[in-house]
């Protein structure tokens, strides 16, 4: 792998931690559930990019079949949680 | 061969679905892909609630060039609002809009179309089917959002779906 | 001469990759600074779109080019992504909308005579 590359990737690395850290402190800061539950969403999202970088870097297929498990599992969780909000607490 | 294949559009995107995730050509996966694009379908035809009718594979092409285009513009033009302005200047709002389209298929590409552009995200469509309510980020001119919108992507949509 | 094509090959992967992150980042970035709920929706999008798009691109272009055969697999990703989100989104504004609405806040009801529904 070429310098460029790995540096390219390293800087990627950087952001998305950086985005995920952002992304935690809107779902701490909250003010109302919707903005956690969509905080929790961008989360999941930069862990999938942080998990495709990580097999671009090491060249390894299972990293990319990670990928994929972890976008279908932060859809079933953010959309069961949008569901929550629509219907469980104020009209059921 | 109505009743054997309900939905052909389905079947062939769930073959290449199992072709792509098996990363293989050979006949084993082959025989498993169609097994599976054959049965699933006609499993789940109960859920679906119109039967998928598309035309127009030429206008097909060229929505998606659209689309591709218009959310790499909109990518650049919320990005920039992001950076650049402050929250409070931002003009955002709610934006009733009309529509014709009344294919639910045809309804449900256009939620997910302008929901995946970044800077208009569907909040709500009237029972009817007739009003949508649509938020947006920057709103330059709701005249012309609308237009741009019955433009663009519904009248597309109304020539594939209807 | 295969050098040379290798050397372009891992600049196109490092200018996604770069694109892309940075795309997650301000989409991060917006979550945090945008004042009210509607216009946060919008900020994650942009990680959605145009970030999930540039690294599987890069993946696929790089993996194809190093095994010498095509690569597809991680744009499957790229589609569940585009499948998926905006499912998650809209069932959010839905929900937001209507809690908006129990709180007394103003947000236009699309066609004045919809029974009120959950």
């Amino acid at each position: 792998m070429s310098p460029l590359l790995s540096w390219a990737l390293a800087f990627a690395l950087g952001c998305l931690a950086l985005g995920m850290m952002l992304a935690l402190a809107r779902m701490i800061l909250g003010p109302r559930a919707e903005d956690r539950v969509l905080a929790f969403d961008c989360l999941y999202l930069n862990v999938m990019l942080v998990i495709l970088a990580l097999g671009l870097n090491y060249r390894s297929s299972s990293y990319f079949e990670a990928a994929l498990l972890i976008a279908l599992f932060g859809f079933v969780g953010s959309t069961a949680m949008s569901k929550f909000l629509l219907r469980g607490e104020i009209i059921e | 061969m109505r009743r054997l294949i309900p939905s052909p559009v389905l079947s062939v995107a769930l073959l290449l679905l199992w072709i792509l995730l098996m990363q293989s050509v050979s006949a084993g996966t082959l025989v498993l892909g169609a097994a599976l694009a054959l049965f699933w379908p006609a499993v789940t035809a109960r859920l679906r609630p119109a039967p998928v009718r598309m035309r127009k594979p030429f206008v097909m092409a060229r929505l998606f060039c659209r689309v591709v285009l218009e959310m790499l513009r909109s990518n650049a033009q919320v990005a920039w609002a992001i950076l650049t302005q402050r929250s409070s200047d931002i003009r955002s709002g709610f934006v009733l809009i009309p529509l014709e389209l009344r294919d639910p298929n045809g309804l449900a590409v256009l939620a997910m179309i302008v929901t995946l552009t970044p800077g208009t995200a569907w909040a709500q469509l009237s029972a009817d089917h007739r009003v949508l309510l649509l938020h947006v980020l920057a709103i330059q001119s709701e005249a012309e959002l609308i237009a741009l919108i019955k433009q663009r992507y519904e009248r597309p949509l109304k020539e594939i779906f209807e | 001469m295969s050098g040379w094509v290798h050397l372009w090959v891992d600049a196109l992967t490092a200018g996604l990759v770069v694109v892309g992150a940075l795309a997650a980042l301000l989409g991060s970035f917006g979550l945090l600074r945008l004042k009210s709920f509607f216009q946060r929706v919008h900020a994650p999008t942009l990680g959605a779109t145009l970030g999930t798009w540039s690294f599987t691109l890069a993946a696929a272009v790089q993996i194809s080019f190093e095994r010498g055969q095509l690569y597809l697999h991680t744009l499957l990703i790229a589609v569940f992504i585009a499948l998926t989100v905006p499912i998650t989104t809209i069932f959010l504004m839905r929900a937001a909308v209507f809690r908006g609405r129990m709180r007394g806040e103003e947000v236009p009801v699309p066609g004045a005579d919809e029974l009120p529904r959950g």
